[in-house]
């Protein structure tokens, strides 16, 4: 019996050893994660490429540098902020590291092109931070690589739009980034806003990454009742400073970025009572936020931006997937599919993806206030959530269907019909 | 070393590349080939800045417009994808020739510093145009070229493809070295020493200057095409001031007015821009270091690198051999 049985067993092991051998490529990762990461290490965008890093690896350093059991390789490429040198950085993530998934992207317009890169070379593309709303909605079909763990852009300026409208203001001029994500922001509150009743009246786009904002902010209407702002990185310090020093009083509701914990920070009392919407504020007060953002505290020397928490919560996503997965990759669609069935108790709060690879998460309507959190000994500047909309989808109350229907927001739409 | 000896050695250089490069990691394949595309760029920028004394900072305006009409027919008309690619690289080099002839119109009647500002000037419109032209360019966000053609020859595996932009990196190459060696280029160097005795020779400068405007176009306008699939993606960064400035820092790093030098300046540049900074952060001193120094020491780039080595031993020997300078003079050709 035992001397039959190992011969029994001799073809099929050496039958296995040659596929072994056959597919040492992917053998070889099979005890090993390996993990490309995309941010941006130098240019303007620099700071943000390192909170966005910093999240990921306090997840793996708190788990001993695994995820799900298996030891992870996470190899970090600047893309500098620019879609095109993005797209040749996740090749050589693919091709020369063999990697088995590549995360992050800043930019909206970097998540459009790093998405076809997943199609093309079949490997899984996580999107931690690039919002671009078409990426889970009228595009899907054509990444079946790709998910999401972040946020679509107008996720959270839908539900801002709504608010927005309840304070009772009527007229509301945009101010935000001339590029995709700032279209799609400024589309998904001015549609909100105008379906519950009011009005924006003037829509200004300076380029992104503007340091000057005098030629625009004099042209701001003066018979608006609030502005809407959106800023990314270092522009979100210079508008809000700028608009108060010439005088304009008028009520800021912004996207997230504008006020996100990044900039915060560095600016003056002259943002207290600022209002932003985001999927996530560092001043939440929930035991599993305040533990992170104590730990994150003491190893970077800083307080988390969503750009730390979205990729913390996306090595946090990765690390149950795999679990589920018996600490072996399982390919990129397999992936996808557990990483879908997954409910997760972030630091933002409940996480869930919905039908089209996005998540369900909170929407925080947050003021600007100077307060002492989390048992810190000095008056700083916090997001104090005023209103919370519990799991909002990225369709907010349209409906799936219905929504898709329109077009994607962009520069022309909607349409700004009370524009003169 | 005689002009037979330079191009045997440049040929065997590029037959040495065409057989190690595919042998490579698929990854130095990919660079390889993005860095035949900016040389073809480069090459063209050398036509002007090297052989007629132009220094154009716009060359980015006709890879720009040759790399979108690729994009725009490749993705929204599926136009170019089989044997008609080739009819996309004659309108790439149409468009590009076409949109030089255009601009030459402003800018050859300027000389020097105002040159420069002009085809920079220039250069930022097509910029303007790809970032504002939302339903055409797709503005920042860009065109997707997903699909590389296919004519029997599958371009979607890089090694395939690698090869066509070989053959039209070396075919480029050719090309320019012919034109620059015909009494043409000889009358556009002459330009470039003393356009006032050219004139006084009763050479029509403008001209001349203006033809080589429109070819160096063209060439730019191929680039483009070839940029649109390999780098499938063409964004308004494409056309951004940073490729002109790239363009003219590869031949000047090269060293102007030798064609290969251009090609010598994009393979270090890609090397350092996108291979070492894959390993190394500190990837820009790098390049900054290799700039700054090729400057100080090698004003005439690397291509002036064998030249300076034998001043420098010319140097070091206590007797300078006049003799062997007067037989280099008598035997250069005139």
């Amino acid at each position: 019996m035992t001397s039959r049985l190992p011969r029994k067993l001799n073809p099929l092991l050496l039958g296995s050893a040659l596929a072994l051998g056959l597919s040492l490529a992917s053998n070889a990762q099979a005890e090993e994660l390996r993990i490309g990461f995309i941010a941006p290490v130098t240019g303007i965008f620099a700071q943000i490429g390192k909170d966005m890093t910093d999240g990921f690896q306090l997840y793996l350093d708190q788990h001993g540098g695994k995820l799900g059991g298996a030891d992870v390789k996470f190899i970090v490429e600047d893309d500098q902020g620019k879609p095109d040198t993005g797209v040749i950085k996740a090749k050589k993530l693919i091709l020369q590291d063999k990697v088995n998934m590549f995360i992050g992207g800043l930019l909206a317009s970097t998540g459009y092109a790093l998405a076809p890169v997943s199609t093309a070379e079949k490997t899984l593309y996580i999107s931690s931070i690039s919002s671009a709303d078409d990426l889970t909605q009228r595009q899907l079909d054509k990444y079946p690589y790709f998910a999401r763990t972040s946020w679509t852009s107008s996720q959270p300026e839908q539900p801002l739009g709504q608010w927005a409208c309840d304070q009772g203001y009527k007229k509301v001029v945009t101010i935000a980034a001339d590029y995709a994500f700032g279209y799609e922001s400024v589309g998904g509150f001015q549609k909100v806003f105008e379906d519950c009743g009011g009005k924006v009246i003037q829509k200004i786009w300076p380029p992104l990454g503007t340091k000057d904002f005098g030629p625009y902010i004099p042209n701001i209407k003066a018979d608006a009742d609030a502005i809407f702002s959106l800023m990314v990185g270092p522009m979100a310090l210079q508008f809000p400073k700028q608009l108060r020093a010439a005088g304009i009083k008028k009520p800021i509701t912004a996207g997230g970025t504008s006020y996100d914990e990044f900039v915060l920070p560095f600016m003056g009392d002259e943002v207290i009572g600022d209002v932003s919407a985001l999927h996530y504020s560092a001043a939440i007060e929930t035991p599993a936020n305040e533990a992170f953002v104590k730990a994150y505290r003491t190893k970077y020397g800083k307080v988390p931006s969503y750009y730390s928490e979205n990729n913390y919560t996306t090595a946090m996503w990765l690390d149950e997937a795999m679990k589920q997965a018996g600490g072996k990759y399982p390919g990129p669609e397999k992936f996808i599919k557990i990483m879908e069935g997954i409910k997760l108790d972030a630091p933002r709060g409940p996480v869930r993806m919905d039908d089209m690879r996005n998540p369900i998460e909170n929407v925080y309507i947050k003021k600007v206030e100077k307060k002492k959190m989390f048992g810190y000994d000095k008056a700083e500047l916090w997001n104090t959530v005023i209103k919370t909309y519990p799991a909002v989808s990225q369709f907010w109350t349209y409906g799936k269907e219905k929504f898709l229907k329109q077009p994607v927001y962009s520069r022309d739409f909607p349409a700004c019909k009370y524009c003169e | 070393m005689t002009q037979t000896m330079k191009i045997v050695s440049v040929a065997a250089v590029l037959v040495v590349l065409a057989v190690i490069v595919p042998h490579s990691s698929s990854f130095v394949v990919l660079l390889t080939t993005r860095a035949m595309c900016f040389a073809i760029l480069a090459m063209s920028v050398d036509l002007l800045l090297g052989f007629t004394g132009l220094s154009s900072m716009g060359q980015a305006a006709y890879f720009g417009v040759g790399a979108y009409l690729t994009a725009i027919l490749a993705a929204k008309f599926h136009f170019g994808l089989g044997w008609d690619f080739w009819l996309v690289v004659l309108m790439g080099m149409a468009i590009g020739a076409a949109l030089a002839a255009l601009f030459g119109l402003f800018a050859i009647r300027a000389s020097g510093v105002y040159f420069l500002m002009i085809t920079l000037a220039l250069g930022q419109c097509v910029w303007g145009l790809a970032y504002r032209w939302n339903s055409l360019t797709g503005g920042d966000n860009g065109i997707n070229v997903t699909n590389r053609p296919n004519f029997g020859l599958d371009l979607t595996n890089e090694r395939t493809f690698f090869f066509l932009v070989f053959a039209f990196f070396a075919a480029s190459l050719i090309l320019l070295y012919i034109l620059v060696r015909s009494p043409f280029g000889r009358s556009l160097e002459g330009i470039r020493e003393r356009e006032l005795r050219m004139q006084i020779l009763g050479y029509n400068t403008w001209l001349h200057k203006y033809i080589a405007f429109i070819i160096a176009g063209a060439f730019g306008g191929l680039a483009g095409v070839l940029w649109a699939h390999t780098n499938g993606l063409i964004s308004p960064e494409t056309v951004v001031l940073t490729t002109s400035v790239d363009s003219l820092l590869m031949v000047v790093l090269g060293g102007a007015g030798t064609l290969v030098g251009a090609a010598i300046g994009s393979g270090i540049v890609f090397a350092l821009r996108e291979y070492l900074s894959t390993l190394v952060p500190w990837w820009q001193y790098a390049l900054g270091g290799v700039y700054v120094l090729t400057i100080l020491y090698l004003p005439t780039g690397l291509m002036g690198f064998p030249a300076r080595l034998r001043q420098i031993r010319g140097a070091s020997t206590k007797n300078p051999s006049k003799s062997g300078d007067a037989k280099k003079l008598a035997s250069a050709p005139s």
